[in-house]
Order: C-alpha cells, then sequence, then structure tokens
C-alpha cells in the first residue's frame, strides 16, 4: 500500500505541472488565477496521501491549514481584480 | 492485501482519476466558466475519493476524522470561491463561450 500511496501522490504531482500549461496559456488573469486554485487542492491531495506513512503524520496538520488558508488567497485575488471601490459605488444595474 | 486494502486501493485509483480528469479539463475547455466547472470536480470528488480511501485504513478515528475535517474545508471553500471567481470574471467581462473553438 506504501507504493501505491507514493504513486499516486506522484502522479497528482504530475497533473500539477501539467496544469502550469494553462499559466503560460493564459489568456486572461482569472484564467491564470484558478490555476493557483488548482494548485491547493492537488497540493492537499498530495499531503494528506504522503502523512499516511510512517510517522509523518504532521503533514496531515499541513494539510489542513492549506485548506483554511486557500479560500483567503482566492478573496484576496478577487478584492486585486475588481478593484478597491466599494462595492455598492460600482455596482451595475442587474440584467 | 485484506479486502480493506483493495477497496481503499480502488478509492485512491477512483481519486487520482478525477484529479487527472479536473487538470485535462482546466487545460482543454474552451472558457473560464467550463474550467471553473472542471475545477470543481478536483476539489470535491477527486479529493474526496483520496480522503475516503486513506480513511478506511487510517488506523484511528481520530486520523480519519481529521481527513474528513481537510476534506470538508476544501468543500465549503470551493463552493464559495468558484462563485466568487465566477462573478469577478464577469464583472470584468470575461465573455461566455459562444460554440466556436479557441484559436
Amino acid at each position: 500500500m506504501h507504493e501505491l500511496r507514493t504513486g499516486v501522490a506522484f502522479f497528482l504531482f504530475l497533473t500539477l505541472l501539467a496544469g502550469l500549461v494553462r499559466v503560460i496559456r493564459g489568456p486572461t488573469l482569472t484564467d491564470r488565477f484558478i490555476v493557483a486554485q488548482l494548485f491547493g487542492t492537488t497540493g492537499v491531495g498530495v499531503l494528506v496521501l504522503l502523512a499516511a506513512d510512517g510517522d509523518r503524520g504532521a503533514l496531515r496538520d499541513v494539510a489542513l491549514i492549506f485548506a483554511l488558508l486557500a479560500p483567503v488567497t482566492v478573496v484576496a485575488f478577487v478584492r486585486f481584480a475588481l478593484g478597491d471601490a466599494p462595492e455598492d459605488a460600482r455596482e451595475e444595474p442587474r440584467r | 492485501m485484506t479486502v480493506l486494502n483493495v477497496i481503499s486501493a480502488l478509492f485512491l485509483l477512483a481519486g487520482a482519476g478525477f484529479c487527472l480528469a479536473g487538470t485535462v479539463g482546466v487545460l482543454r475547455f474552451p472558457d473560464i466558466y467550463c474550467r471553473l466547472h472542471a475545477l470543481t470536480k478536483v476539489d470535491n470528488l477527486g479529493l474526496g475519493l483520496v480522503v475516503v480511501g486513506l480513511s478506511l485504513e487510517a488506523g484511528s478515528w481520530a486520523t480519519a476524522l481529521k481527513l474528513f475535517l481537510v476534506w470538508f474545508l476544501v468543500l465549503i471553500s470551493s463552493a464559495f470561491t468558484c462563485q466568487l471567481i465566477a462573478r469577478a470574471a464577469l464583472r470584468r467581462g470575461v465573455g461566455a463561450w459562444g460554440g466556436s473553438r479557441e484559436s
């Protein structure tokens, strides 16, 4: 089982590297940012897989912290992408 | 190899398959909204199946609960952040896919 878990972790790492192609190709800023989101989730997956072996249980706590902090980056990005103006000052008419 | 090992291995492989499908979707789908759909597959099912597979042979309830807590946090954050990103893209004027292939 150790080999399988390590193999799956390595496979997830490879898909993570493949996701970098989207960062290069873009085309918009948002496209590039969703790869960061993909990195967060896949990274958490790699961490919980590696934490299952031996006495590396601390990696599970690291995965927990990653999962907690991932939405903070998204909120920061959305604030950046929409500008700093207060929400109600630039509200567009609803369609 | 017990039965539990085999079931756990199947869950892990299914989770890896969903992660691959999500990455391929992010790379190949035509617009940002489709890509977000593929991305949330990784969050919900990819990580979820990996967590189920690992917790089947975690050894203790505390470890299994911590694994499910990780999944739960990712699940909640992906549900909200997908909405936020799509809304930001819409506000910035990123159009939806019209049916023709991107160049």
